[in-house]
């Protein structure tokens, strides 16, 4: 990979904050963006963390919970977040740029290429494989994230009819959320106060 | 009239990702709702192929809007759905990051931090039944998807091994008639 600025995560005491260029913010995220096969998570945990040592493991795992709950992807997030706390505002921009610029280039180069060989039968076999297993990738992480989330019955309760109206009913997501974020946190409020 | 079918597109993929609790897997059954069952400006086919490359892919699995955007309205459409999923939501991140010591120990935080997770989970299913429904209409192909979930439910290994393994069995049944 890149230059080896490879701090330990321990090299920096909590509080004491590691010097970040632009350039290694661009760079580090686009690493994330480039190596990140299979879902970006585990690079990004690489680079942050164990490569170049701009946050420790506990950071991390509080600026991710955060990038969890706002909306929208939440490694994308979690780049701004980063991004921004170490470069301000344009450190948010070049973060989101290196995560994203060459992954749309090489999409969009597959896509075109696919588009050339869309007749051929193992060029759809393969898309139509990769597509069924992707799907597969969903339900096991489904099962992966539930086995420690989905921990009490209100919780089940929650996830069942998240999934009813969405995946089965088909209702809108808005609508859905409306209904159902303010109701999910008003029981853990309610259950914390008994 | 190009104008118009951005305007649309750029709505639909702000409204959508504005409320993407959970990022991609929020998104996908909502925006196939709208992008294939209410505006009509994709077909399925075209929707899990987008899905497809979009995993074969690097980088953020939420580049699958991109690609929408871009099959639906060419360039235009590519920058319009990029920019209405990503910068909202990275605007409300940057606010939430630089306000996260207040933040991260108000009650309602914790509260929130609680309650969303299985809603995420139901979500995630959801998409994925969305996308089979979608892109799935052979036996092989569930057994595929029943292979990979195994695979990533009781492995901690990188998904793109069985992902691989599950397009190379895909190519070879093909060859041999069988999908």
């Amino acid at each position: 990979m890149d230059a080896p600025v490879a701090p330990s995560s321990e090299s920096h005491l909590p509080g004491e904050r590691p010097h970040v260029s632009r350039l290694d913010i661009f760079s580090g995220f686009f690493l994330v963006g480039m190596f990140g096969f299979g879902g970006i998570a585990a690079a990004m945990h690489h680079v942050i963390v164990e490569r170049r040592g701009w946050l420790n493991d506990q950071e991390y795992a509080s600026v991710l919970g955060l990038g969890q709950v706002l909306p929208g992807a939440n490694l994308v997030n979690m780049a701004t977040i980063v991004g921004d706390r170490f470069c301000g505002f344009v450190g948010a921009v070049l973060a989101l740029a290196g995560l994203i610029f060459m992954p749309i280039v090489i999409l969009i180069i597959l896509a075109t290429t696919y588009d050339q060989f869309a007749t051929n039968p193992d060029v759809i076999a393969a898309t139509r494989a990769a597509a069924a297993g992707a799907v597969g990738l969903m339900f096991g992480t489904a099962y992966k994230i539930g086995k420690t989330v989905v921990n009490t019955r209100w919780a089940l309760f929650f996830a069942i009819l998240s999934f009813v109206s969405i995946g089965l009913l088909r209702l809108p997501l808005v609508g859905t959320l409306l209904v159902l974020g303010p109701i999910s946190v008003a029981v853990s409020f309610w259950r914390s106060e008994r | 009239m190009k104008t118009d079918l951005l305007v649309s597109l750029g709505l639909t993929f702000f409204t959508t990702a504005i409320f993407s609790v959970g990022g991609i897997s929020a998104m996908i059954p909502e925006v196939h709702r709208q992008v294939v069952e209410v505006h009509g400006w994709l077909g399925n086919d075209s929707f899990a192929t987008a899905f497809a490359l979009s995993q074969i892919a690097p980088g953020p699995n939420i580049l699958m809007m991109s690609m929408l955007g871009w099959r639906i309205a060419g360039w235009a459409g590519l920058a319009v759905a990029t920019l209405a999923t990503v910068v909202p939501t990275s605007a409300l991140s940057l606010v939430a990051g630089r306000a996260e010591n207040r933040i991260s120990h108000t009650r309602w935080y914790s509260l929130t931090k609680r309650s969303f997770p299985p809603l995420v989970v139901g979500l995630i299913c959801a998409s994925a039944l969305v996308t089979a429904q979608a892109a799935i209409d052979q036996w092989l192909g569930y057994v595929l998807t029943a292979g990979v979930a195994l695979f990533v439910a009781l492995t901690r290994h990188n998904p793109l091994v069985p992902l691989t393994a599950a397009t190379v069995i895909g190519v070879i049944a093909g060859r041999l008639g069988y999908f």
